[in-house]
């Protein structure tokens, strides 16, 4: 396959290694001795609970951009490459991942967030992170290395297992190669800011979502709707003339502090639940407890109230709840009942010995 | 099986237990109709057509089929494009164009609920008055169903900017083949538990049968403006892409024609093209007036840089839809100076485009036949009509064989066989291509643990082991499969 051009400022550093076939084989260690693995990245996200299991299977050294190609939108790197190393070599670019993963941590991988899937305040107009992937290479329960994909926008070859591995969590197997669809930084962004009370906030910000205006984020926090805005200068300008709201100085560290959850918010006492819901939803709890993302598709909610009845409101209003922080390790977004069977019978065609994070999701 | 005779006739009276007479249909010349799907030269009569009109039906259905061991093969509007609806001789086709109902277009939360019989024009239709429209548009959408596309992931000329069938499908009703009722998501931006629904869209119909989908809707955009240039090089336009896009311009739409494609289409529809240009781009930008008015100068300027020797901003609204008339009605337009042409679709990394334009006029030469090209540029979906007389002995063998070699060159540079038509019973050779026997095994596990009697569109998608080993060894050999005639395992 010659002829593949390669950015010269990117080649891999001293400490980028290609560690795969030394994973290879501790996956078939493992099925020979009957050991379950507990897939381990940077461990950013020890909010969640990992796999109670002895033996770790460690992919942060697994790391280096492999191929970057600004003008074809994409980039490959091994799982273990830090999500702050691409983000730096994206932003030289003028390019950024248009999902915005939170990192939650300074140590965060690619594989860990394209597992984790969380997608920052961008996702509802650029798209979640299982929306920018475009192929992956990883180690199935088999200890066969598989590759789907590739670096290409288009391709309905085969079924989509890269999306399927984004929110995994690891249960299917140890991704060890992810390629992203990358998007052009924006030339401008501005943040705007609309007194609202909570209770009129969804329907508010549905209405401004139905504008055709770059919006680029739209949460509420603080008595107000965040509006951001992304584009150029002409552009902005227009879209404020016709929806309104004042400029807000400080917008790019709300935005930022609401991705990674560093905003005062976050700080509350109580359990923090994560409610995805219809947009437009009514919000029926105190105005304390809650913060809205994703154009209030996304709620953050403290609550002490029982699991039961948080899932049952998010039901009820056509959505779904899950813990997402409390003072122990949280099982995170585990599969409805009435997906459970299927769920299981998923994971076993991925891993029929039961090898990859056992009890995490929920799934063994 | 060898009682297939006595199956089928437990089969309709099974099913006119619940279905209206109306609805099944098993005379030979009921059926001709169902015969194949946009893939005409595959044909095949079914076993037993029914029509189903609700879900509850399809459920009943799939559990009757699943009893009597007899396989079925879905299908929408039939305007696939790689045999994906082909029919099972000894099996029961499940048309699903009568769950035709748009179930609720929910303005506040930029949504709408659909049967999958809904046809995709339609919907935009019915949403623009509330100023929303649904963004994939493939360019059979006057007929395509919302099903089929969910089915292909179904792409279209926008989808570089507002993404594939997949990324604007938030919910899912499916019934599996035991007959159950799985709900998959809703009105909300993500689901519990694995992403399934990344899972069913273009899964050929394979996991499941689609019987209502949510998609998102998105604002009408304030604005949509075309520019169209003229380029002497093939070379020179494929640069100008790449400069667009590195400038950090998203457009709406961008679209490339050859010169064999640009004349046919000129005469066609008189779209006003440059008939002497080596290839045209067609760059559309959407979204607010602002915005659009100074990505249109940046881009016209960015032509020129290229070496355009022509760009042409189209005047009015009416002269933008005469420059996108050109473009899709090329494929008919082909069919004008032709007597038949096979459309592949595979995809390439735009880098590689003049390298692969190329070879696919020296192949063309090779087998001797004309090769006219239609490329989505901006996401590298490579369009190559390949012109040929089935009235000729061997020309249509001859077309086969040298899409194959297309798809192959596709691979061989880091691109995939298929973009957006799926690969159903045509590109089952070009999956051996593509994947190892490895990554075969895990989509068949896959598929077993949806569908465990593989009776849900079987023979389709993915290709057994046995028959990449066979079609491998005849590869060996030579370009050229002897009694390409012959169905392999």
């Amino acid at each position: 396959m010659g002829g593949i051009s390669r950015i010269p400022s990117l080649k891999d550093s001293d400490v980028d290694q290609d560690l795969a076939a030394d994973l290879q084989s501790q996956v078939k260690e493992a099925i020979a001795q009957r050991n379950s693995l507990a897939i381990v990245g940077g461990g950013s996200k020890g909010f969640l609970q990992s796999a109670q299991v002895e033996t770790k299977l460690h992919l942060a050294g697994h790391a280096g951009i492999i191929d970057y190609e600004p003008s074809e939108l994409f980039i490959t790197a091994r799982a273990g490459t830090p999500l702050a190393e691409i983000e730096a070599v994206l932003a030289e670019r003028k390019q950024m991942l248009g999902c915005e993963p939170p990192h939650f941590g300074a140590t965060a991988t690619l594989g860990g967030s394209v597992a984790c899937g969380f997608s920052g305040p961008r996702r509802p107009y650029a798209g979640s992170v299982r929306d920018h992937i475009l192929g992956v290479k990883l180690l199935n329960g088999h200890g066969e290395i598989l590759q789907f994909g590739g670096q290409v926008m288009k391709n309905v070859a085969g079924f989509d297992v890269s999306r399927l591995m984004v929110g995994a969590r690891g249960t299917l197997g140890a991704l060890l190669e992810i390629t992203l669809k990358v998007l052009p930084l924006p030339e401008l962004e501005q943040t705007l800011l609309f007194k609202c009370a909570l209770a009129d906030a969804p329907k508010r910000m549905s209405a401004l979502a139905r504008c055709s205006i770059p919006l680029s984020g739209l949460a509420w926090a603080e008595g107000h709707i965040f509006m951001r805005l992304a584009g150029s200068e002409a552009a902005i300008r227009a879209a404020h003339a016709q929806v309104g709201g004042e400029p807000a100085a400080t917008g790019a560290s709300f935005w930022q502090s609401l991705r990674e959850q560093t905003h005062p918010f976050f700080n509350g006492s109580q359990p923090l639940w994560r409610l995805s819901a219809p947009l437009a939803s009514k919000i029926d709890v105190p105005e304390g407890e809650v913060c809205m993302d994703w154009g209030g598709a996304l709620r953050w909610w403290h609550t002490a109230c029982p699991a039961t009845e948080v899932e049952d409101m998010a039901r009820s209003q056509g959505g779904h709840a899950s813990l997402f922080r409390d003072q122990q390790p949280v099982l995170g977004a585990m599969p409805p009942a009435g997906l459970l069977s299927l769920h299981q019978r998923l994971k076993k065609s991925f891993d029929p010995h039961g090898l990859f994070n056992p009890g995490v999701l929920g799934l063994h | 099986m060898n009682d297939w005779p006595a199956r089928r006739d437990a089969l309709i009276t099974g099913l006119l237990e619940f279905m209206p007479k109306d609805c099944v249909l098993h005379e030979d010349e009921t059926m001709r109709a169902y015969e194949c799907d946009g893939l005409s030269m595959y044909r095949q009569l079914p076993g037993v057509v029914c029509l189903a009109e609700t879900a509850f039906q399809v459920q009943a259905i799939l559990r009757l089929c699943r009893r009597l061991q007899i396989p079925v093969v879905p299908r929408g509007a039939g305007t696939g494009l790689s045999g994906g609806a082909l029919p099972h001789q000894q099996g029961l086709l499940l048309g699903l164009a009568k769950m035709n109902r748009i179930l609720e277009i929910d303005v506040d939360n930029l949504c709408a609920v659909v049967q999958p019989g809904v046809c995709n024009l339609a919907l935009s239709e019915a949403t623009r008055p509330s100023g929303l429209y649904y963004a994939p548009d493939p360019s059979s959408q006057i007929a395509c169903t919302i099903g089929g596309n969910v089915a292909e992931n179904s792409g279209g000329i926008h989808c570089l900017k507002y993404g594939l069938t997949v990324h604007n499908v938030i919910g899912l009703k499916i019934a599996t083949m035991d007959g159950e009722l799985l709900e998959i998501g809703g009105k909300t931006l993500d689901t519990l538990g694995y992403d399934l629904l990344a899972l069913l869209c273009g899964s050929e119909g394979l996991l499941g049968v689609v019987v209502e989908i949510t998609v998102r809707l998105l604002p009408v955009p304030e604005q949509a403006q075309v520019v169209l240039a003229a380029f002497d090089e093939i070379t020179k336009a494929g640069n100008a892409v790449a400069d667009i896009i590195a400038a950090g311009i998203i457009p709406a739409g961008l679209e490339m024609m050859d010169q064999l494609a640009i004349r046919a289409a000129e005469d066609f529809v008189h779209a006003n093209y440059p008939t002497q240009a080596a290839a045209i781009l067609l760059c559309e930008l959407d979204g607010a007036n602002a915005e659009v008015s100074e990505s249109i100068m940046r881009v016209r300027q960015l032509m020129l840089d290229a070496g355009a020797f022509e760009v042409h901003t189209a005047k009015d609204e009416a002269e933008r839809v005469a420059f996108w008339k050109g473009r899709k009605a090329a494929f008919p337009a082909v069919g004008r100076i032709a007597a038949d042409y096979y459309c592949m679709d595979g995809t390439i990394p735009r880098r590689h485009l003049a390298m692969v334009l190329t070879r696919i006029t020296e192949l063309s030469g090779e087998y001797g036949l004309s090769v006219a090209n239609v490329f989505h540029a901006g996401d590298g979906n490579l369009h190559p009509l390949i012109l040929f007389d089935a009235n000729e002995q061997g020309q249509m063998q001859r077309a086969e064989a040298l899409g194959q070699r297309i798809l192959e060159l596709c691979v061989e540079v880091g691109g995939t066989i298929t973009g957006e038509h799926g690969v159903g019973m045509e590109k089952l050779n070009g999956m051996c291509t593509q994947f190892r026997p490895a990554e075969l095994s895990q989509f068949h596990a896959l598929k077993a643990a949806f569908d465990p009697s593989g009776l849900l569109n079987p023979g389709k998608a993915v290709p057994t082991l046995h028959r990449c080993a066979e079609f491998g060894a005849m590869h060996v050999h030579g370009g050229n499969l002897a009694h390409p005639e012959l169905e392999r395992f």
